[in-house]
């Protein structure tokens, strides 16, 4: 039997106010236990919540950046149960009348085509505290730090149909609401997690099959790990000749598997209502405009112009704009290379290589993020500039970033200092091919005889032999005329 | 001159302002009233002895420094519904008993800053739940016209002590009647404002769309001026109204040649006793001698009002009492197995057996299932009655109608039946449902108890109201009359 994975997504984004949706504490991360709680958060007799008009302006925002429709009146509704980090017994949220409605994101598939998922809804609410049951003797403690930290609830259609494309989805929201400034997406700390709605169907039938619910998941590694075990679990279950139960399951990322949390039955039956304490929420098109006019250029524009203006390739131009600061740290670099009267024909892709390709490596080996690389665009383009004018070779100015990376000094004096100029001069270089065929007779008689393969062996010995600082160009040719006798 | 205890806060403010009396004095006097009848009325749950004589002082310096405040050192009492800042705040209820709280509810700051001074904190029935105040935790409430009688409720407490002239005024809610009802068992006049009029932050909720906090005075007149103290937007409750408050003194005295009462059909039903409904129709005979004129109005969704309150008032307090869960403040019971035990007996023990019962209803009509045909229903009723109110304003400036159908039931009579101590409200809960202000004066003596006319107006009207009840009041004295052995 052949299965098709359906997949549909509910993101949870806390919006970066600095003070929570419905009371003046602060929100940021990391304070002591209960520092940023006030009578509101605690939900103290007779207090009353008020809605900060920021993160309605941000869930606002996001709702334009995905072309979505931005409800002029939308509803708070009470979601309601009982849990002693949600002081009030319930959790004020959207229900039946979200703030945004629709709208999409593109995905970019792994052969290169893009997908459209769509976005069913985008609504408002408050978290929760966190239990602490660690370090207690046997009791619990009750963090309300972070009890009415606003989020934005993202619930994408049913249209993914593998963990690759979820995450490349989730990567794609994550990316959006870091561009709009709406969200810090630091999935560590929970400001950006994910719920997956996973189930399988015979392949090219209609009827959806029975889904799990996975909840837990705050990392991109884990959705994909947890999502490839779900689908595996379900097919497992429905060829033994099984039913998948609706159900809820948590994604223990140290044994890899998700485990049942609870079932159908079991489920709060949440008694959604109006909150009475909420007017609904009313936005006229002159605030939706001005929002409007605040959004950035978002990353598919970004890639685009990357694309005409640079003559990149769609895969360069996606993995540039992934972060904004990523793409301007290449703007910066490709300014620096193309700034008069210097003339670098191929300045745009030989800057998308070095920062796609070598220093990208450098970050992720140290775990480093752009903003705070330890080699900064303008002298990234220090070392592109000696490459360009032919003073080091591609392959040296590797070896030079990396010292760049680790020491922090500038390219040329890196240059200078270990001796790395390029060899360009030919008598210098016909003297090394002498010296290495003279010391390979047999290699070269082979070459002779026809074992043309044996061309790269040479170019290594010769490279080896001068460090590395032969030009390249200048060596093959040379080199060429000499082996051909 | 007239004892102390019986001037009404507009008299009191001219007695402190021209130096007649001083605060302390008056508050030393209503100190040992309240303490001579607290056994017999039980109207109060904390008596705040030493902090009011402290704020009359402060007062008293106030007055002395020049400060021109009209209620500048005038004793009041709260409901123990509404927060008071480091002092005990119990809403009638064991879940609270021991409950400090830490900060004042609007209503109460805004008194504070315009000088009032706290004589204590009034029983009521539990999370203002009830009609009688027989559901208090503090025992119930005796209404001074006979002990053997409830006062009303919710706000028992706060009647009783005005009527007995233990408080000149006291504030009050009313969600379904709660001013209202007991200002008319007790003799005494009620004001329901504009749902958002005042705000509710503060307020213990109880059901967030109907709550909305008034007073409790002898004269309309003393509602008129407390409550410009009270009123007006607050950026704390998002559903107080921005709308400026109008000088409700300056109308009172309007003539009121040309207004048009709407007799309310529907509520000179079976249900009235005969003789407060003669009541009813003398009182409105002194207002169309004034020049008003009368004329019958048929709200055919009112009757539905009971059974649609009784679905959105619970709905809405089993939401907002979750948070009495023995975890952060409040009671918790002794040694709970687990999270689950904890929850339910420190909620089993805490609330009493109406409120229970309430929270009860209101988790089966949200449920899912059942929200449809409960909840949905009652709110598009609730509209529907709202219209009703809408429409019959286009024709009539005021409603005028009794506040109950009886006067006050003897202690225990409808306790044992929540249907028929529901039905006490019946008159009241449309004006909260609709979100109207009312008012509830006293109209005559029925076998020796007091009897209620409830005069309703559009949105944002009290300014009429006070008029039309202040009129009233000039031509008759029921608001003078103190229960027998209380002048």
């Amino acid at each position: 039997m052949e299965w098709e994975t359906v997949i549909g997504l509910e993101i949870h984004a806390q919006l970066a106010t600095r003070s929570k949706i419905f009371s003046g504490s602060a929100t940021a991360y990391g304070a002591p236990p209960n520092a940023q709680t006030d009578l509101i958060d605690l939900a103290y007799p007779g207090v009353l919540p008020v809605l900060n008009g920021e993160a309605v302006r941000m869930a606002v925002k996001f709702g334009l950046a995905i072309n979505a429709r931005v409800m002029r009146r939308s509803i708070f509704a009470r979601k309601n149960y009982f849990y002693p980090d949600l002081p009030k017994g319930y959790q004020i949220s959207q229900f039946e009348l979200p703030i945004v409605c629709g709208g999409a994101v593109d995905i970019v598939l792994e052969d290169g085509s893009s997908k459209r998922i769509g976005v069913t809804r985008a609504h408002l609410e408050e978290d929760a505290g966190k239990s602490l049951h660690e370090g207690l003797a046997g009791l619990t403690g009750v963090d309300l730090n972070r009890a009415g930290t606003p989020l934005i609830e993202i619930v994408s259609e049913p249209h993914l149909r593998s963990a690759r494309e979820a995450v490349a989805y989730l990567k794609k929201v994550h990316t959006l609401v870091r561009y709009l400034a709406i969200c810090d997406g630091n999935m560590q700390e929970g400001s950006f997690r994910c719920d997956a709605n996973v189930s399988v169907r015979v392949k090219r039938t209609e009827k959806f099959g029975t889904r799990a619910e996975i909840k837990n998941l705050n990392s991109f590694r884990f959705v994909e790990k947890a999502i490839n075990f779900e689908v595996a679990r379900q097919i497992e279950v429905l060829e033994g000749g099984g039913k998948v139960v609706q159900e809820t399951r948590l994604y223990d990322s140290d044994r890899g598997e998700t485990r049942s949390m609870r079932s159908k039955e079991e489920a709060n039956d949440y008694r959604y209502f109006p909150d009475p304490d909420l007017l609904p929420l009313e936005i006229d098109q002159v605030y939706i405009d001005t929002v409007a006019g605040t959004l950035p250029e978002l990353p598919d524009q970004k890639a685009q112009r990357f694309i005409q203006d640079y003559g990149l390739s769609a895969y360069d131009a996606g993995v540039l704009t992934a972060s904004a600061e990523f793409a301007d740290y290449y703007e910066l670099v490709v300014q620096e290379l193309t700034r008069p009267p210097l003339v670098i024909p191929a300045a745009p892709k030989l800057a998308a290589n070095t920062v796609t390709g070598e220093l990208s490596g450098l970050l992720n080996r140290d775990g480093v993020e752009i903003g705070e690389s330890r080699v900064n665009a303008l002298d990234l383009a220090g070392l592109l500039k000696r490459v360009a004018d032919n003073t080091i070779s591609g392959k040296i100015a590797k070896d030079v970033l990396e010292v760049m990376w680790n020491e922090g000094a500038q390219a040329d004096a890196i240059i200078e200092a270990r001796g790395l100029r390029q060899i360009t001069d030919e008598s210098a270089i016909e003297r090394a091919i002498d010296a290495v065929m003279a010391a390979n007779p047999g290699q070269l008689a082979d070459y002779r005889g026809g074992k043309e393969k044996l061309f790269g062996f040479f170019v290594g010995q010769v490279m080896k032999a001068t460090a590395g600082k032969a030009n390249p160009a200048r060596l093959n040719e040379l080199l060429k005329k000499k082996l051909g006798g | 001159m007239t004892a102390l205890h019986e001037l009404t806060v507009a008299e009191l403010s001219k007695a402190l302002r021209t130096r007649t009396v001083s605060s302390v004095e008056l508050v030393r006097a209503l100190l040992a009233r309240i303490e001579q009848h607290q056994q017999g009325l039980n109207a109060f749950i904390t008596v705040l002895r030493e902090e009011a004589l402290a704020e009359a002082a402060r007062a008293d310096a106030r007055l002395a420094a020049g400060d021109e405040g009209a209620v500048i050192g005038v004793p009041i009492a709260h409901k123990d519904i509404f927060c008071t800042r480091g002092q005990k705040t119990t809403c009638g209820s064991r879940m609270l008993a021991n409950f400090v709280s830490p900060y004042d509810a609007t209503v109460v700051e805004r008194l504070r800053a315009a000088g009032v001074v706290t004589l204590g904190k009034t029983n009521m029935d539990e999370f203002a739940m009830g009609s009688s105040n027989e559901t208090s935790y503090f025992g119930p409430v005796r209404n001074p016209w006979d002990p053997a009688r409830v006062p009303g409720g919710s706000s028992g407490g706060s009647a009783a002590a005005v009527a007995a002239r233990l408080a000149p005024a006291a504030t009050a809610t009313d969600t379904g009647g709660s001013i209202r009802q007991p200002a008319a068992l007790c003799g005494v006049t009620g004001l329901k404002p504009t749902y958002g009029r005042v705000s509710r932050f503060g307020m213990i909720a109880f059901a967030s769309s109907l709550d909305q906090g008034g007073l409790i005075t002898r004269s309309a007149e003393d509602s008129a001026l407390l409550l410009g103290m009270m009123a007006g937007f607050d950026e704390r409750d998002s559903t107080s109204v921005q709308l400026t408050v109008p000088d409700y003194c300056a109308t009172l005295e309007q003539p009121l040649k040309g207004l048009k009462i709407g007799l309310l059909k529907e509520f000179f039903d079976e249900g009235l006793d005969s003789e407060s409904a003669q009541r009813i129709r003398d009182g409105l005979e002194v207002l169309r001698e004034q020049g008003a004129t009368l004329k019958e109005v048929s709200l055919p969704n009112l009757p539905l009002s009971v059974p649609t309150y009784y679905v959105v008032a619970p709905a809405e307090c089993s939401s907002n009492l979750a948070r009495f869960d023995g975890v952060r403040y409040g009671y918790r019971c002794e040694n709970p197995r687990d999270l689950l035990d904890l929850y339910q007996r420190s909620r089993g023990e805490g609330f009493g057996a109406e409120v229970k019962r309430r929270i009860m209803t209101g988790t089966y009509v949200l449920s899912a299932g059942y929200y449809d045909a409960y909840y949905l229903k009652a709110q598009r009723v609730r509209a529907l009655i709202s219209a009703d109110f809408e429409r019959a304003f286009h024709e009539i400036d005021v409603l005028i109608g009794p506040t109950t159908p009886t006067p006050a039931f003897e202690i225990g009579a409808k306790t044992a039946d929540p249907v028929t101590m529901y039905l006490n409200d019946i008159y009241t809960i449309g004006a909260n449902l609709a979100g109207l202000p009312a008012i509830s004066v006293p109209c005559g003596l029925v076998r020796g108890l007091p009897v209620g006319l409830q005069i309703i107006g559009p949105h944002f009207s009290e300014s009429r109201l006070f008029n039309v009840a202040h009129r009233y009041q000039l031509e008759t004295d029921w608001h003078r009359r103190a229960p027998p052995g209380f002048a």
